[in-house]
């Protein structure tokens, strides 16, 4: 690569608008050279510098009696008592995985595992948030067949199990797949490591693979829409290497018992450049960097080049000054490179030196403080009304075969088994998964401690799209309901919000709206949000995705032995339900209105908060007075469908259930079994405990009504629905695969 | 009684060896980093699963060439109980201590599912607790676990009752459908002549706990331990 003159063009070229290029040159008097442009672009693009977003984000409540860390580190930290503290975040890594879908899924997996052993945490568990287009697309397949294998690559390798998460089709992701990454590791509460350098004249030393020319302008690739020449950027998509970072895992482990280090942080995004400016403005200091000691996998690159490279499994750490040796010792010892490139400074400027020149020189502060901040108009779309009018009743035919639609919503990919995608992922590795994937939230037990953590990832898209607000909300509400349905208590959560782009005022005001909904729900169940992540400009060729809110919440079990399965145990076992009352009515967002009549329209459910709250205090309670022997929570698909859920994924084998319809006899057969509500939970006790579990009901003021029993070989909804629970397992289990012409 | 763990650059299951033999049979335990040469004061190896070098090259085929396989090797052929789950399986295979290869699973992706496995002989150290015909629930986490060997060594391996285990179905049935990954005569663990050196893709330290859903993994490791007792260690 040559380096060329810097003009308005080409800063416009790098993703600068004309005014952000005016203040390079204010902060700096003077032009930028190449390299100082290539700083400033990755820096301020959308993917770093979080200005079109930054302004809504402050609306989450992010503070808590247990939050060690919030948002702004590579990853949050939650207490969770015994001295112990968990850390997680989680990352979209979207336009990678479309592009090259094993190396974009498996370097999503690799960056977010960084982001949490930066913080000293022993990562124990990933989840994956993942959606994709129609399933007949021609594109869906391969797509779905890569990320998958590149999740499971990288995660197997490194010795992290994957422990669940979410598959999704529609054909809105037809041109731009999600593929969110969640990580979360365990960390001794006096062993917290952050990004900070700081120390005049400690050294800053680079560990990891070496740098070459890949990934360069990842970041402003994550800044941009895709067009018919995306397949062009296929080289800035980086490969990973699971080797080589479970070798940096546990050099830096290792390191970290140790004091011999004052900050550490992962080259991510825009890697050296992000790593170096954002722990030098953190601690307020400057520093230099000589671009020869870098160690490289590749002859001639320039300055350029070395700043941008995103080259992965690379980390930037500051050392006390006269520890280095230490440092290198244990790298050498885990046969890594490790280099000291450079020392912190007090004036609180980078100064990059490479064959004996300085190729930049930039004051570190306001490159993150003056960097753009935009509150970017937003507007309701027009189309927003008509599309939220809900579909006339009258006009939807009652399916004559219900019992058939209940098993085809069963066995369509959204709703049918994903044991095809958890049998390729390693999910029982460091043997702390309770339960397994395939239940409502995994849980993993924390070894030294009777503590169980429960985790969930959760967004219905559809609901976001017919009510950004209350889609946001719901996104919340369910993942807090999926944790406490196995009996934890929700103590935080990440995000990642994936929407299109943000300078077209309707896709700002989904963003925006969707935010108040989460901060809402998150404020109303004491949630707060401590990590996170932002990936904007989800279109391609102008058509955006839905708005994806993914929230990837974390309970805590005080007993990992209080756990609860969202399936149907024991026959005889009678069957409630609890929660909602206002149900039957809503099909606005349903599965059902999508699959069985082709509509995306209306309003989605109701919530109710302050009932939400209650809800999953009841539930954690009753899995701690052991009242339970199943609780799983009403989504899409509905009461049938849940039932359904209950019945066939007990990995025991299916099981039948006899209850009577809960609803007024005025609601109409198809959607007393098909619509969907918010706040209602399907729960199975023993019948000696039903007087107990009616007397917890009451102290929540949940309502509760008693449906029937576990056993048979039925599942009979008396009077409107019955089917062979065998029949309904088979088509559930083989449904995946076989809509989409994947090998069992 | 003290147990080795050795530990190579990629072994990621070796935490969890170390959990199952120290903290839940409690026997003395320690981690071998990979450039020692000495097994010296150890009475038994179990070699953990993982990814050795990334699985760069062949599975295993840049572990074998470490200096603790040497160790290994020596304290095999004193008659010490060696095990070598998944990876250390492979590790095994590449080092020549038993015979046979592995090839990518019959499926081309990688599974991990719990199987069930038929004991075919108690005459290792790590069955001597196991009555032949037995079932086990044991999970199995692999790419490469397709146990390959030509026609001879197949053979020769049923005739010296040198397979240990059996992919098979909950009644004992070593049935294809039971075959999770394409193995020659549903092997799933082969021992060497001697009966001290065991290889096995399924992973007994995952499931030596009834709360990660069987425990039926420490009945080897209980088996190690009766042996080596007898044996007055």
């Amino acid at each position: 690569m040559k380096e060329k003159p810097v003009t308005l063009e080409l800063a416009r070229e790098h993703g600068l608008s004309g005014e952000e290029f005016e203040r390079v040159r204010a902060i700096l008097g003077r032009d930028p050279n190449f390299t100082e442009l290539g700083i400033f672009s990755v820096m301020w693009s959308e993917h770093c510098s979080y200005k079109s977003s930054r302004i809504h984000l402050k609306k989450f409540p992010t503070k808590g009696p247990r939050v060690l860390q919030g948002p702004g580190e590579n990853a949050g930290v939650v207490d969770i008592g015994d001295g112990l503290a968990v850390s997680f975040k989680m990352e979209s890594h979207n336009h990678p995985s479309f592009i090259e879908p094993y190396q974009g899924a498996a370097t999503g997996v690799g960056g977010i595992l960084r982001d949490v052993f930066t913080m000293g945490a022993r990562p124990i568990a990933s989840l994956d948030s993942l959606r994709f287009g129609r399933p007949d697309h021609p594109r869906t397949r391969y797509l779905v067949t890569g990320v998958v294998a590149g999740i499971a690559g990288y995660g197997n390798c490194i010795g992290v199990p994957t422990v669940g998460g979410e598959v999704y089709f529609d054909e809105c992701y037809d041109g731009n797949i999600l593929v969110n990454a969640f990580t979360l590791g365990v960390v001794k509460r006096d062993g917290i490591w952050r990004g900070y350098a700081s120390g005049v004249g400690n050294p800053v030393i680079y560990v990891g693979s070496k740098t070459g020319r890949d990934g360069i302008h990842g970041a402003t690739m994550a800044s941009g829409e895709f067009d018919e020449k995306s397949e062009e950027k296929r080289p800035t998509v980086q490969v990973g290497d699971p080797f080589t970072e479970k070798l940096l895992l546990e050099a830096c482990l290792e390191l970290m018992k140790t004091d011999a280090i004052v900050g550490i942080q992962d080259m991510g995004a825009a890697g050296l450049t992000s790593s170096s400016f954002e722990m030098a403005s953190r601690a307020g200091t400057g520093f230099t960097m000589d671009l020869d000691l870098v160690p490289q996998r590749e002859e001639g690159m320039i300055p350029y080049e070395l700043m941008l490279s995103e080259s992965q499994e690379r980390m930037l750490m500051v050392a006390k000054k006269g520890r280095e040796g230490e440092v290198l010792e244990i790298f050498d010892k885990w046969d890594l490179d490790a280099s000291v490139i450079g020392e912190v400074t007090g004036d609180g400027v980078a100064r990059i030196r490479w064959r004996g020149k300085t190729v930049a020189e930039i004051p570190v502060a306001p490159v993150t403080d003056q960097a753009p901040l935009y509150d970017r108009p937003a507007a309701r779309p027009e189309w927003q009304e008509a599309l939220q009018r809900n579909p006339d009743p009258a006009s939807l035919p009652v399916p004559a075969d219900l019992a058939g639609t209940w098993m085809r919503l069963m066995s369509c990919p959204e709703m049918a088994d994903k044991k095809w995608v958890f049998r390729q992922y390693d999910h029982m590795i460091r043997t702390n998964t309770l339960v397994l994937p395939g239940s409502d939230a995994s849980v993993l037990r924390v070894k030294g401690t009777r503590k169980g953590i429960a985790l969930s990832v959760d967004c219905n898209s559809r609901y976001c799209f017919l009510d950004p607000y209350l889609g946001g909300m719901i996104a919340v509400c369910e993942s807090a309901r999926n944790v406490a349905c196995s009996g934890a208590e929700p103590i935080g959560l990440t995000d990642c919000l994936n929407f299109g782009n943000p300078e077209k005022p309707e896709i700002m005001w989904q963003f925006r709206s969707a935010i108040e909904g989460m901060a809402k729900a998150c404020e109303t169940l004491a949630v707060p949000v401590v990590s996170g992540n932002v990936s904007f400009y989800n279109e391609t060729m102008g058509k955006g995705i839905h708005p994806t809110p993914t929230v990837g919440m974390v309970g805590l079990l005080e007993d990992a032995g209080d756990r609860l399965v969202q399936w149907f145990d024991a026959p005889g076992d009678a069957v409630f339900l609890a929660g909602a009352d206002r149900m039957g009515e809503c099909v606005g967002g349903s599965l059902y209105l999508k699959e069985v009549h082709g509509k995306v329209a209306g309003t989605p459910p109701p919530v109710d908060l302050d009932h939400e709250k209650r809800l999953q205090r009841f539930l954690a309670a009753a899995a701690a007075e052991k009242l339970l022997s199943s609780a799983h929570d009403l989504a899409e698909g509905g009461f049938a469908c849940a039932l359904a859920e209950c019945c066939v994924t007990r990995p025991d084998g299916p099981i039948g259930a006899k209850v009577a319809n809960p609803f007024p006899a005025s609601v109409r057969p198809d959607f007393v079994l098909f619509a969907e509500s918010q706040g209602a939970v399907l729960l199975s006790c023993p019948p000696g405990k039903k007087g107990a579990l009616a007397d917890a009901a009451e102290r929540f003021r949940i309502k509760m009504k008693e449906l029937g029993n576990v056993g048979g070989e039925h599942i009979d909804i008396e009077g409107v629905a019955s089917v062979r629970a065998a029949d309904l397992h088979r088509g559930w289990r083989d449904g995946f695969a076989k809509t989409l012409g994947l090998e069992g | 009684m003290r147990i080795a763990v050795p530990v190579f650059p990629g072994s990621n299951c070796d935490h969890d060896a170390y959990h199952a033999l120290k903290h839940v049979v409690g026997v003395d335990t320690a981690f071998v980093w990979h450039k020692r040469s000495s097994l010296e004061g150890f009475d038994a190896v179990v070699i953990p699963g993982g990814f050795t070098y990334g699985d760069y090259l062949r599975c295993g085929a840049m572990a074998k060439l470490s200096p603790v396989m040497d160790a290994v090797r020596r304290f095999a052929e004193g008659g010490g109980p060696v095990i070598g789950i998944c990876n250390g399986f492979q590790i095994l295979l590449e080092s020549g201590l038993l015979p046979g290869a592995m090839m990518v699973n019959e499926s081309l992706r990688f599974v991990c599912e719990y199987v069930h496995l038929r004991a075919e002989t108690g005459r290792t150290p790590f069955t001597g607790g196991i009555a032949p015909g037995t079932v086990l629930k044991i999970p199995v986490a692999h790419y490469q676990g397709n146990y390959f060997a030509d026609d001879a060594t197949l053979a020769a391996l049923e005739e010296r009752r040198q397979v240990v285990f059996r992919y098979c179905d909950p009644s004992g049935d070593p049935t294809a459908g039971s075959n999770p990954n394409g193995s020659a005569r549903n092997i799933a663990g082969i021992c060497n002549e001697r009966g001290n050196v065991l290889g096995m893709m399924p992973h007994p330290e995952r499931c030596s706990e009834e709360e990660l859903g069987s425990a039926d993994g420490r009945r080897l490791f209980d088996s190690m331990v009766a042996w080596l007792k007898e044996k007055g260690k």
